[in-house]
């Protein structure tokens, strides 16, 4: 259960910046999870009400984009979308796939009062 | 609550030293980690109008903390000529024996120290303690895997010296570690012929991020139904770069590619 690291590296870095703008309160919290993060993002939903507890982003709303992972063939140089490091190439057939995206784990923005 | 001193770990990781009665060091005590209890009375206040929401751009990688702890341990390793492995595989894939049986046959070419990585006990550690080389326990607690920030602690501790091999035995699971850098050069993955053929294809992001695979316990093979060519098949289908060695660390079979594979990196340093 590495969400609640995550969820917690995630308060981290939200409340830091918070601070730096000068926001007392977080009350939005918006996040990229790439489909090849390796992150599940019911369960981090569930750790995010207990990651933020006592902190100022107790309550805030949590919005998370799940972005489609895309691939790259080596041999080929096809490009294809791609839902998991297990993907084989639509046009040669081979599993010699380069990840190009799909593996963000970011925050994007966060609303702040 | 911390089991030694009674004080509030907050369920985070804790250091042992094999035969060490006592000692304990708790990851974060410097307080550099998880400030998640905010104090309502904020002493760098800006000039905004509260109560007016607005939003921030962040673009923040969620690990970046970790990442940049990596990076600082990658650096320290570099300078120092340490070669950092990190060493992943589910629960009793023999992590701890192939170490067991790697470090004596490495030891007289240069220093070894071990990082044991484990929720509970020292158990491990006291297998590496009884070969003679520093080892430094991280009970993560809770903790599914460790993180770059437990490893600087554990290495400060530890002070591998130049020209080392540092072996750094990860929890074991095949999920949650593949997420963390902790600074390593390598991830060696591990698994035996006990398990199912098909992990590769199960746990994707591990295999992915791994630089070599062991597989392990292949002295079992004509015992269990395991079809080696295709667990390599399917692992180099997730990571075609990956690098691949069958070994029994029961017998000490493929011992020899596997030390191999060790000189040529640390001859690299």
């Amino acid at each position: 259960m590495h969400e609640m690291s995550i969820a917690l590296s995630v308060i981290d870095a939200v409340v830091d910046k918070a601070r730096q703008e000068g926001g007392v309160r977080i009350t939005g919290i918006e996040l990229v999870v790439g489909r090849l993060a390796g992150v599940q993002t019911e369960s981090l939903r569930f750790c995010f009400d207990a990651a933020t507890r006592d902190t100022v982003a107790e309550g805030a709303e949590l919005t998370i984009e799940e972005r489609e992972g895309w691939g790259r063939c080596e041999a080929c140089g096809a490009e294809f979308p791609v839902s998991s490091y297990y993907a084989k190439c639509p046009s040669c057939g081979l599993f010699r796939v380069r990840i190009d995206s799909g593996e963000e784990l970011a925050v994007r923005s966060i609303t702040i009062e | 609550m911390c089991d030694t001193c009674g004080c509030s770990g907050d369920g985070g990781a804790v250091l042992r030293k094999p035969g060490v009665t006592g000692y304990h060091v708790h990851v974060g005590d410097e307080g550099s980690h998880h400030h998640y209890h905010e104090h309502h009375h904020d002493h760098e206040h800006h000039h905004h109008d509260h109560g007016e929401a607005r939003k921030v751009q962040v673009e923040q990688d969620v690990l970046l903390q970790n990442n940049m702890l990596a990076e600082r341990n990658r650096g320290w390793f570099e300078a120092r000529h340490v070669l950092a492995l990190n060493f992943l595989s589910s629960p009793g894939s023999g992590k701890t024996s192939i170490l067991e049986k790697t470090i004596p046959m490495i030891q007289e070419q240069c220093p070894v120290t071990v990082i044991e990585g484990d929720q509970q006990t020292t158990n491990d550690a006291d297998r590496i303690d009884a070969l003679g080389v520093p080892v430094i326990q991280v009970n993560t607690g809770t903790g599914c895997h460790l993180d770059a920030q437990m490893v600087q602690r554990a290495v400060r501790e530890l002070d591998p010296p130049e020209r080392s091999l540092l072996c750094i035995e990860n929890v074991g699971n095949l999920v949650c570690p593949a997420l963390f850098d902790l600074g390593e050069a390598a991830k060696v993955v591990v698994i035996s012929v006990t398990e199912g053929e098909d992990k590769p294809l199960k746990y994707p992001t591990m295999f992915h991020h791994a630089d070599v695979v062991l597989l392990n316990k292949n002295d079992l093979l004509p015992y269990v139904d395991f079809d080696v060519a295709r667990c390599r098949e399917y692992a180099m289908q997730v990571n075609h770069h990956l690098e691949w060695i069958e070994l029994s660390a029961r017998t000490g079979e493929g011992f020899d590619e596997w030390i191999a594979w060790l000189k040529t990196k640390l001859a690299a340093l």
